[in-house]
């Protein structure tokens, strides 16, 4: 290349300036316009001038003192992304464990891949409005159903009752997701060397054994790519409980990222409440990410570090024997 | 031994039979609500309340007419989301196998920090600028445009995360070298060369960021107010509003009509969409 003397590396700045570029106007900016905002008391349609608070930190401090709302929204973020998470990640390791075990030998695995992913696909409102739709009281669908089986006798509301309604929410998350979980885990079996899996055969391992001492530790990194990223979306978690019930019953659903469409967008305007409340938000999702991180890394290097003495050692050993 | 043999026979079977009685569980949990929401569009409220039934009755085309009636316009939503889906989408591939191809290819300095840099993007929530890129938009006077919700997926740090990858483990240099040895210039090598090359990562980052940008309900929500802007999950949520109270046939009947497009297209792309999803997840 050099002899030449074309220098291509110039390429590299050019091909990546228009990602550049469009971030820097519409990520970065306006993430510092929404933090300097959230120090600011813009408030109201018409535009006034504004000016940064005498104590910088009020919108902060009020959020995160006064603002029982606000607390519950976060409380309610993290309710229902583990009510969803920990049932998902679940049923999502045994469908996996099952779907990539070849002595069972599942038929119709394709079938089943393309049915369980399918709610995945579907706009998130239409499904919101779907299940508020099939949970109407005091007829509706679900209700039919219930009075059909025998499982009650009077029609239940399930959408005037906190734990019914949360449930619900935390369910249609689960039930959208653990499809897309699912396809991601077994392909991650797929990448595993096959060669493990016939030495534990050789070995007499057992399906639990294999699954445990295997399946398990291989998946971590995808485990924790699963694990940011429905963590980012749980905290972001705004279609469903907004179009299911607005919040409602009593708070009860009402999540961060509603919290902050309520504030700013919906008739009261609270620019500066909102931005707080969106950099509070990101700073958590900043904070939990980096501890991921830092969580599995940490025990990528410790094991890497063992691994090398036991083998430094060997090595001695070997020569020694030599 | 025999008869050990033969007892696990036995269990497998008993598993297996287990795991079909789950597995089609959850199939038939998968299809049920979306089989009651087709079903339930073609009846009429009357027989909705009257409980639940899982064969189509035949009021389809007067639930269809209430629907329209109402001023809902399931045609122009769909035609404004499939402006925005589009472009957005184009914009999407183009700008991250650019930007992926500008990190495998070239040896420049900021290689690895801008790598770096993009793993750290990857994480941030749309959520947190929303409040500052809605002050940005109205300054620009571009609420209620088409632009603030497509410009913006230029940059899209997974889909370059993702082209790298693809390419890193495709890219060979000798074509490179080969079309410079012809004459041909850099951008040209990429558009050419480089970009049909990379057509199986294209066309499944393409789907994602098609159903991605189609189900976008949050921005366009505080962006776009006036209603003939407004795009399908916006038309959906419509839905649940005062103007259909009592007419559920009708409001099965949008449900219906907003997702049936997406039901094709999954159908017909479900193998390539199960595959991209397989790819995509094992980011390492």
């Amino acid at each position: 290349m050099r002899r030449k003397g074309v220098n291509y590396s110039k390429f590299g700045y050019i091909f990546t300036f228009p990602f550049v570029l469009a971030f820097l106007i519409f990520s970065l900016y306006p993430i510092l316009y929404t933090a300097f905002i959230g120090f600011t008391n813009m408030q109201g349609l018409i535009p006034k001038p504004i000016h940064i608070l005498d104590n910088p930190f009020q919108n902060f401090k009020d959020l995160l003192f006064d603002n029982p709302s606000f607390r519950k929204s976060l409380i309610n973020t993290g309710v229902l992304w583990i009510l969803n998470f920990v049932p998902q990640i679940i049923l999502a390791l045994l469908l996996t464990a099952w779907f990539t075990n070849a002595r069972l030998n599942i038929k119709g695995k394709g079938l089943f891949k393309v049915l369980l992913y399918m709610p995945n696909i579907i706009t998130a409102s239409t499904i919101a409005v779907l299940f508020s739709t099939l949970f109407a009281y005091p007829v509706g669908p679900v209700n039919s159903l219930f009075d059909m089986m025998g499982w009650s006798h009077a029609p239940i509301n399930f959408l005037q009752d906190k734990s019914t309604a949360r449930g619900i929410v935390a369910f249609i998350q689960f039930w959208m997701w653990y499809g897309n979980t699912m396809i991601i885990l077994i392909a991650g079996v797929m990448g595993i060397n096959p060669a493990l899996f016939e030495s534990a055969a050789i070995d007499g391992a057992n399906g639990f054994q294999t699954f445990f001492r295997i399946t398990l530790p291989s998946l971590r990194t995808i485990l924790l790519f699963t694990l940011i990223t429905s963590m980012v979306g749980g905290l972001t978690m705004f279609d469903i409980p907004q179009l299911f019930l607005a919040g409602g019953p009593d708070d009860s659903t009402l999540t961060t990222s509603m919290f902050i469409y309520g504030q700013a967008f919906k008739g009261s305007y609270l620019y500066n409440r909102a931005a707080a409340a969106s950099m509070i938000m990101f700073v958590i999702s900043g904070i939990l990410s980096g501890f991921l991180f830092y969580l599995m890394r940490d025990r990528d290097e410790a094991k890497l570090k063992k691994a090398q003495k036991t083998y430094r050692k060997a090595a001695k050993a070997a020569v020694r024997e030599v | 031994m025999e008869k050990i043999k033969k007892s696990s026979a036995v269990n497998t079977k008993i598993s297996k039979t287990i795991i079909y009685i789950i597995c089609i569980f959850l199939a038939v949990l998968s299809i049920l609500p979306f089989w009651i929401m087709f079903v339930n569009a073609t009846r009429s409220t009357p027989e909705i309340q009257s409980g639940l039934s899982l064969l189509p009755s035949s009021h389809l085309s007067r639930n269809l007419h209430v629907l329209l009636d109402k001023s809902f316009d399931p045609l122009h939503g769909f035609l404004n989301s499939l402006i925005i889906s589009t472009f957005a989408t184009l914009c999407t591939v183009y700008f991250s196998s650019l930007a992926a191809y500008g990190l495998v290819t070239y040896k420049w300095k900021l290689r690895k920090p801008f790598f770096t840099f993009i793993i750290c993007v990857m994480m941030i929530p749309s959520q947190a600028s929303a409040i500052g890129f809605y002050q940005f938009m109205y300054k620009l006077h571009w609420t209620n445009s088409f632009l603030p919700l497509i410009l913006p997926a230029i940059a899209a740090p997974a889909v370059v995360f993702f082209m790298r990858q693809y390419l890193l483990a495709t890219l060979s240099h000798e074509i490179v070298e080969a079309s410079r040895v012809d004459g041909s210039g850099e951008i040209k090598t990429f558009n050419r060369i480089i970009l049909p090359l990379m057509m199986p990562a294209v066309a499944t980052q393409a789907i994602f960021a098609f159903v991605a940008n189609w189900n976008n309900l949050f921005m366009p929500m505080i962006l776009l107010t006036r209603k003939e802007k407004y795009t399908m999950p916006i038309m959906v949520s419509l839905l649940k509003g005062d103007i259909y109270k009592m007419e559920f046939g009708s409001i099965y009947m949008g449900l219906a009509l907003t997702s049936l497009p997406l039901f094709v297209v999954y159908f017909l792309l479900s193998r390539y969409i199960i595959a991209g999803v397989a790819l995509g997840g094992v980011k390492e």
